[in-house]
């Protein structure tokens, strides 16, 4: 594998004659915070960046995804019969890419990905991105990378890892699809030893550097009722608005609904991100909601995340540490707090 | 605003001792810096959890719909006319309320912090009378609280509660002299193109998370109309038309209501300042019927109440 070193303006326009081949992706300010937009029309990439405020999930799963389209004219040959709808599979690389939004990829394709169902869009819109992640320098004190993944540096389900160093940056390129981008993208000089050991003590420094330790090592050990029927859901649950904020930033929360959309003649089949905040969610067909009550709804999501994937996939939490739940809450609902309670309760 | 923390904490202390409430609702210090967290208190030896300070700014009428214990709550002049709403409309009861009112001197916009500080992590915030100290890792810096007010407390003219049943300090002086409406006047004088435009711009970042209709206390709908599914009223995607049918609906159905707490901008993910709908509201509302609401336990809102012998010719 190849490690190169660039300097700014050689990655920049690097990455710019990239777009040629690719759509490329980069973080770019806008406003108060930060969004992954396409490298088009002059936006310029700033990379010092601590995080976006959506997670890039909606790059390869979009919020709204037309599924199908269909016509109800009587007089059309193709009268109520489902088509696909057209979708771009193009390369695409998302340049800048946090690591614990990568390892949110890897969480997620347990579920879009795996033995027992393939959801094709993700799988074919995830096989054509390629992820260029860019390791955190000054991880936030709301990061928890290092106690559920690889930490502020860590390369699970990278092709290829940045380190920003002074005026340049690194680049290591960790799989085959990491190397073909690296290999379109001209200028740069082979890493020495001097400037990978340099990497490597960004990297240590970065690591102690995240927030106070969320401990997730009794988890799965726990019964499954106990948890559920826990006297503290109530209380967790209290400041809750039921809102979205926490589901539709998270880079791992992967529920979606599907709903038929109808204008005229043509309708489209679309679906969309849902979030189990919401009372929609669960209500049935003959009015029953299972979740009617809030702390209902909060017990779902903390469960799901910390108690029914540890046990379903036994492979961690569904959580990265991205802290952005932590951050945006509205009403300051913690998940490591939450996290510590479910973990510790007896 | 401090000083009101250990006040509280005294009073909810000797409410629930004394057994005239149940519960009493205010916030503990969050777990982040320029946020708080809600909080319900049903034991006395838990009153310490009560925190203070110019971040509290949802609005805590929200968790007294349709609540049936006795609730002691923390209220400042806005949040204390969402209360008498909530009584007008009787989402609670007068009797069941120990009203705590706080004489309030605005809240701090957290959004205005992070940009004074370049968006550096701010790890610690401090307040020392009416100034504030900002800590970072690499950085400390003092700013004067008044420049940092929430848009919608730099405009406000009711900062006394207006219904209490114990105040925990002396009355503020109420601003003078503010022009709430600049900005709405501004929009007003676009042309329908410009003003479609900038309604489209200003919405345009909205995922649809609800957070705004959700920290909102007028909104108590059992099923919202955008969650209604039949028949289905709005499209659940995030077709742009949806979007923006939803944020219109949303301050039409607060018109008259609208205390302006600015909750709804506190709590959106994307900084939406989607007060530019209900302030037109709450203007239109004061130029045509002298209507602010909430100040009055006597007079249902406005567009709640028809009367064949209203003076207004444009009712008739």
């Amino acid at each position: 594998m190849t490690d190169k070193i660039f300097s700014k303006e050689e990655w920049l326009a690097g990455l710019k004659a990239l777009s040629q081949t690719y759509r490329v992706f980069v973080p770019v300010k806008d406003g108060d915070f930060h969004t992954f937009m396409p490298l088009d029309n002059g936006k310029i990439p700033d990379f010092d960046y601590q995080n976006t405020r959506l997670s890039p999930k909606s790059i390869i799963y979009p919020q709204s995804e037309r599924m199908f389209e269909y016509s109800l004219d009587p007089e059309s040959p193709e009268a109520n019969v489902l088509k696909e709808s057209s979708k771009d599979y193009s390369p695409m690389a998302i340049v800048g890419i946090r690591p614990c939004d990568a390892h949110a990829f890897q969480i997620v394709k347990r579920n879009f990905d795996n033995p027992e169902f393939r959801d094709p869009w993700w799988v074919q819109r995830a096989e054509s991105t390629t992820l260029v992640g860019l390791g955190c320098n000054e991880p936030c004190s709301t990061c928890f990378c290092t106690e559920l993944g690889e930490g502020p540096f860590g390369q699970e389900g990278l092709d290829l890892l940045l380190y920003h160093m002074g005026e340049g940056f690194l680049v290591k390129g960790l799989t085959q699809k990491g190397e073909e981008l690296l290999g379109k993208i001209t200028g740069g000089r082979p890493a020495n030893d001097q400037d990978l050991k340099a990497a490597g003590d960004l990297a240590a420094s970065a690591s102690g550097k995240t927030g106070p330790a969320v401990p997730t090592d009794r988890l799965r050990e726990k019964v499954t009722n106990d948890l559920f029927n826990a006297p503290f859901w109530e209380e967790v649950a209290f400041a809750c608005l039921n809102c979205g904020t926490c589901t539709f930033l998270c880079p791992t929360c992967w529920c979606f609904d599907i709903q038929d959309e109808v204008l005229g003649k043509a309708g489209d089949r679309i679906r969309n991100w849902d979030s189990c905040m919401f009372p929609l969610f669960t209500l049935h067909g003959s009015g029953h909601n299972p979740r009617n009550n809030k702390f209902q709804r909060v017990r779902q999501r903390f469960m799901h995340k910390l108690k029914y994937y540890v046990d379903k996939y036994q492979n961690g939490v569904q959580c990265s540490g991205c802290g952005r739940c932590v951050r945006y809450c509205p009403v300051n609902i913690d998940i490591r707090e939450v996290c510590k309670l479910m973990n510790n309760y007896a | 605003m401090l000083k009101y923390a250990e006040k509280i904490r005294e009073t909810a202390l000797k409410l629930l001792k004394e057994d005239r409430i149940d519960t009493f609702i205010g916030y503990r210090k969050g777990t982040v810096p320029m946020m708080n967290e809600p909080v319900l208190i049903t034991d006395p030896d838990r009153v310490d959890q009560l925190h203070w300070d110019s971040f509290c700014a949802l609005n805590l009428c929200n968790y007294l719909t349709k609540r049936t214990d006795r609730i002691g709550i923390v209220a400042t002049g806005c949040n204390s006319r969402n209360i008498v709403t909530h009584i007008v409309e009787n989402q609670i009861k007068r009797d069941q309320l120990y009203i705590v009112g706080i004489p309030c001197e605005g809240m701090i916009d957290h959004r205005a912090v992070l940009r004074a500080v370049k968006y550096r992590e701010i790890l610690d915030i401090r307040e020392e009378g009416d100034r504030f100290l900002v800590k970072g890792a690499d950085f400390e810096e003092t700013f004067e609280k008044n420049k940092f007010l929430q848009s919608n407390c730099a405009i406000c003219t009711h900062r006394n509660p207006v219904i209490h049943d114990e105040m925990l300090g002396e009355q503020v002086e109420e601003q003078s002299g503010v022009e709430p409406f600049t900005d709405v006047e501004k929009i007003e004088e676009m042309e329908p193109v410009k003003k479609q435009a900038f309604f489209t711009r200003l919405i345009s970042r909205c995922i649809r998370c609800y957070a705004c209709r959700n920290a909102c206390p007028l909104c108590y709908c059992p099923t919202c109309f955008v969650d209604e599914s039949s028949p289905q009223w709005v499209g659940k995607s995030s077709d742009p038309t949806d979007t923006m049918t939803f944020h219109f609906l949303r301050a039409y159905h607060c018109a008259g209501r609208c205390t302006d707490c600015g909750a709804c901008e506190r709590v959106c993910p994307m900084g939406i300042s989607m007060r530019q709908f209900t302030k037109k509201l709450n203007k239109d509302c004061l130029d045509l019927f002298s209507w602010e609401a909430g100040l009055t336990l006597d007079q249902r809102p406005p567009l709640d109440v028809y009367r064949p012998d209203d003076y207004n010719d444009f009712i008739r």
